[in-house]
């Protein structure tokens, strides 16, 4: 994976086959102790403490078109790459928490990315999904919930292509802002 | 700035037409969004064909997505599912396709053929 954003777009893939119906992103960067923390938290199906231990595994896939499941894996080797880690938390039939931990100026961090892309295709193609997405650094915060969004949009579903560029833009600005303009 | 009212003001706007089409039957346009087509650029053609649905503004596409479709040498790879049509796999995309497929089969009805897997497939 080139970036952060397109790591999270697949890690996030789990939580939708699990069916969760919110899915809460928070990132929190912090210049001063060096380190970043990313958490995906669902209401999804969970797993059991075998299932736990076989997600990292590449050869393992709950999936029936191929016989490998490379995204948690890929994930975990970025984090570990930079002095980190990946953590699953995960209850039977409440949910699951990933926390992956790393050293933010790792010579080997791979930048965010297109955070915004990441999060527009998400709630575009899951337009059932609520998204939570907060991101907090050493000069402010941003948050989207689109349940918020929606309050707005009323009967307007959340997909429509109008609603989705306004979330983009959106996104960006509020980035920029606790920035300073540099991902 | 992006402020919510803009959004407000969307709703106003767009409502109108959303309901027009509801009982349309409508193409679909769907994206394989597993680690494979991921890390193959999946997102941007995702995001390329919402921008040329918006830009011509066709109220009958939407555009989603799916799991791994089992060619994942293959990816990106998009199915278009138009409505008394057998489905259409195209392979290899990029945001650069998007746009003859949109222009000349989600438009004019005519398949790009040369994108399909059909035509890849034979090619190698």
């Amino acid at each position: 994976m080139q970036d952060l954003s397109l790591h999270l777009l697949d890690l996030v893939q789990n939580s939708i086959a699990a069916e969760a119906n919110l899915i809460e992103i928070s990132i929190e960067e912090d210049e001063k102790k060096d380190w970043l923390s990313i958490v995906v938290d669902d209401n999804g199906k969970g797993m059991d403490e075998e299932t736990i231990e076989k997600a990292v595994d590449p050869f393992y896939t709950t999936r029936t078109t191929r016989k490998v499941g490379l995204g948690l894996p890929l994930f975990r080797a970025t984090a570990q790459r930079c002095g980190g880690d990946l953590r699953i938390q995960s209850i039977v039939g409440r949910g699951t928490r990933i926390q992956i931990e790393l050293q933010l100026k790792h010579i080997d961090r791979p930048p965010f990315g297109r955070m915004e892309d990441t999060i527009v295709s998400l709630i575009l193609c899951n337009a059932e999904i609520d998204f939570v997405y907060s991101h907090k650094t050493n000069y402010g915060e941003f948050i989207l919930d689109t349940r918020e969004v929606r309050k707005i949009i009323g009967e307007l579903p959340i997909n429509n292509t109008e609603v989705i560029a306004w979330i983009q833009s959106y996104i960006r600005e509020g980035l920029n802002e606790i920035n300073g303009g540099v991902l | 700035m992006k402020t919510l009212k803009e959004l407000e003001e969307i709703r106003q706007r767009t409502l109108e037409e959303v309901n027009l089409r509801k009982d349309r039957k409508g193409t679909r346009v769907v994206v394989g969004m597993a680690t494979c087509g991921i890390s193959a650029g999946a997102r941007p053609v995702l995001l390329a064909f919402v921008e040329e649905v918006k830009k011509r503004n066709l109220q009958h596409v939407t555009v989603t997505q799916t799991g791994c479709i089992g060619v994942c040498r293959l990816e990106p790879i998009v199915e278009v599912y138009m409505p008394g049509q057998e489905k259409v796999t195209y392979v290899n995309m990029t945001p650069e396709k998007v746009q003859r497929v949109v222009a000349e089969h989600l438009v004019n009805g005519q398949i790009v053929k040369e994108f399909t897997i059909g035509a890849v497939e034979k090619k190698d």
